[in-house]
């Protein structure tokens, strides 16, 4: 019986699938490794998800806002925020608050960029955002080039600070995630940009300011991203050249396989965490059963395509 | 009154249009005549053909891409693909060029299908193909997980062969322009193939079956890609699976640029053709221009806002 329920609310919902999907790759490494290490595994995907979910909860606002809305300028952003902010620092724990604000103006910055070549440009977002990145890859390779720039001690310690056995950063991510849930199901604003992605015309003859909308989606993501850029130079030991690129696909396929509509009006924050364990405990797996790593990304794909296969209602 | 304003809309949207499906022209034109004006040795046979080599695999993707972006699908495996069918030409082209053949065949049917799924599962054409992306690359590595392997000498040798006249990449662009062209364009198939983009639903209701639409040109896209991946082979003889993921990007850049547009129906082959050698030709320019290489890639951001600023400004309507 409780099976039999659980299958349906699978079927309604896809996006429950990614958790079981995830789960089934734990057990499968537990297998592998004969019972050793489970827990730590976990920890470790949990670990590097945080930085997924960030960017792909970013991501999330941009696709939510309707057909076509995508950016691609997350990597481009991440680095130059990463490069930015610990060179301002250089190892200082007192400049962490300016690092900080760096790391999210600059990604409000590039989120004000994207709009103005989306809008006043009429250049569709998928090459406005892949155009920009471009020249953000160019002022990262300028601010920091072929170096790593250290972070502060203080906040390589904070990414990895647990209490209790846990995570804190984790936490705090899972804490963002659940406000940002109730930030689209409940707020005004929430609403708006949910009917700006079902149908802008409708939204705007309604009085919503629908420009508006799309100018917070892109900042939100560009300082999702610039966050997240900020808090992994902090986990992996500094900032780095091609530090975002695997986040550029995969932000926008957490989003999708997470539930929210790639021809956006629907949008789900906490779906996101499922398709993250997912791509994570992929990897662990891969290495577990010492296979090649091509299987990885044939795995990616067919849980991309299975998931998808299953919300046949999606608009063309 | 009336009549003079009506006149004069008309005599703009005259000019408007032939400045808009002029623009892919004129942009390759300006940048060709900076290139020349930096470094005129680039007229000779040699120079033609070194300049343009690289612009014929992208000239191919981007034609796959235009078919897809005409039916109002976006693909984003091209890039993987092309990387693929580099690996199995690389791998197998050599010894065993039947399995070779076979891999690519198999290949092909697989964007046939993906095109079917697309179709009759009424899925988003982004995340199918971002799925499948996985899959070619993925399939690549297992191939081959580092860069090496040869291209077999008949191919390499295609590549270097001596055209009379004129250096073969444009000889190439300019028999797959005009293929493109009569093909699309020019033919009651490409009307339909068109149709399918633009008004599926006036095409179904004509007898037409937008599923067999659909898997023709997505079965013409793989082709396109499998050729893609063997010019580009005859190029760098060599395989890698991390060959040409910009392609991707790129090719959907070279067909807005040539005037394609993803409302569906839209196209131009022979502006696609120019589109993509622009784009190619902005990486020759600029490192002709002396631009430091960390400057490099941020300038060719400046460059496709700015030919894609040019389409903004002389468009006629709010689409």
């Amino acid at each position: 019986m409780t099976a039999m329920s659980s299958a349906t609310i699978a079927l309604r919902a896809p996006w429950t699938l990614n958790f079981v999907a995830a789960l089934l790759i734990w057990g499968l490494t537990l297998v592998a490794s004969g019972g050793r290490g489970g827990a730590e595994t976990l920890t470790v995907a949990l670990a590097f998800s945080v930085f997924t979910v960030l960017a792909g909860t970013g991501q999330m606002f941009v696709i939510a806002a309707g057909p076509g809305n995508i950016d691609l300028s997350i990597p481009a952003v991440m680095t130059l925020a990463a490069y930015l902010s610990m060179g301002v620092m250089d190892g200082d724990a007192a400049l962490l608050p300016l690092g900080l604000a760096i790391a999210l103006g600059t990604g409000v910055l590039a989120g004000v960029g994207n709009i103005i070549l989306i809008r006043a440009l009429k250049i569709p977002p998928i090459i406005a955002t892949l155009a920009l990145s471009f020249m953000l890859q160019s002022l990262a390779n300028n601010a920091g080039g072929e170096a790593t720039i250290k972070p502060p001690q203080e906040l390589a310690d904070f990414a990895i600070l647990k209490l209790g056995g846990v995570q804190i950063l984790l936490v705090l991510v899972l804490a963002l995630s659940a406000f940002v849930q109730l930030v689209i199901a409940r707020s005004v604003f929430g609403r708006y940009l949910l009917a700006v992605g079902q149908n802008d015309r409708a939204a705007a003859l309604t009085g919503i300011p629908v420009w508006w909308i799309r100018l917070s989606c892109y900042c939100l993501c560009g300082a999702m991203a610039g966050l997240t850029g900020f808090l992994l130079a902090g986990f992996s030991g500094g900032a780095m050249l091609n530090m975002g690129g695997t986040y550029l696909m995969e932000s926008v396929a957490v989003v999708v396989l997470g539930g929210t509509a790639v021809a956006g009006g629907r949008a789900n924050a906490i779906g996101i965490w499922g398709a993250a364990l997912f791509f994570n405990l992929l990897g662990t797996m891969i290495n577990a059963f010492h296979l090649a790593e091509g299987w990885r990304f044939i795995c990616t794909g067919a849980i991309i395509l299975f998931v998808i296969s299953l919300n046949p209602d999606e608009p063309r | 009154m009336a009549d003079t304003s009506t006149a004069l809309r008309l005599a703009g949207t005259g000019l408007q249009s032939v400045l808009r499906s002029g623009l892919p022209y004129l942009a390759l034109a300006a940048m060709l005549a900076v290139l020349i004006a930096l470094q005129p040795n680039i007229l000779s046979y040699f120079g033609l053909n070194l300049l343009l080599k690289l612009s014929i695999p992208l000239i191919l993707a981007a034609y796959a891409q235009m078919l897809v972006i005409a039916l109002g699908d976006i693909d984003l495996s091209i890039g993987s693909f092309v990387g693929l069918v580099n690996c199995v030409v690389a791998v197998f082209f050599g010894d065993h060029l039947a399995l070779g053949l076979l891999i690519l065949a198999a290949a092909v049917v697989g964007y046939a299908i993906m095109g079917a799924v697309i179709h009759l599962r009424r899925l988003s054409s982004i995340m199918v193909t971002l799925g499948m992306s996985f899959v070619w690359f993925g399939v690549a590595l297992l191939i081959l997980p580092n860069p090496g392997g040869v291209a077999p000498e008949w191919l390499a040798d295609f590549a270097r062969m001596q055209a009379p006249l004129m250096p073969l990449p444009l000889w190439l662009a300019i028999v797959i322009a005009v293929i493109g062209h009569f093909t699309l364009m020019r033919s009651s198939f490409g009307v339909i193939l068109r149709g399918a983009g633009g008004n599926p639903r006036a095409i179904a209701r004509a007898g037409w079956s937008i599923l067999q639409a659909r898997l023709v040109i997505y079965s013409a896209a793989g082709i396109l890609g499998v050729l893609s991946g063997l010019v580009l082979t005859a190029i760098t003889t060599s395989g890698d699976p991390n060959v040409a993921p910009t392609y991707t990007l790129v090719s959907i850049a070279a067909v807005i640029l040539g005037g394609g547009a993803f409302v569906g129906g839209i196209m131009s082959p022979v502006g696609t053709v120019a589109g993509a050698i622009t784009l190619a030709l902005a990486g020759s320019m600029l490192s002709f221009l002396n631009v430091p290489p960390v400057w490099q890639i941020g300038a060719q951001g400046c460059i496709l806002v700015a030919v894609l600023a040019g389409r903004a400004l002389v468009r006629t309507d709010s689409k």
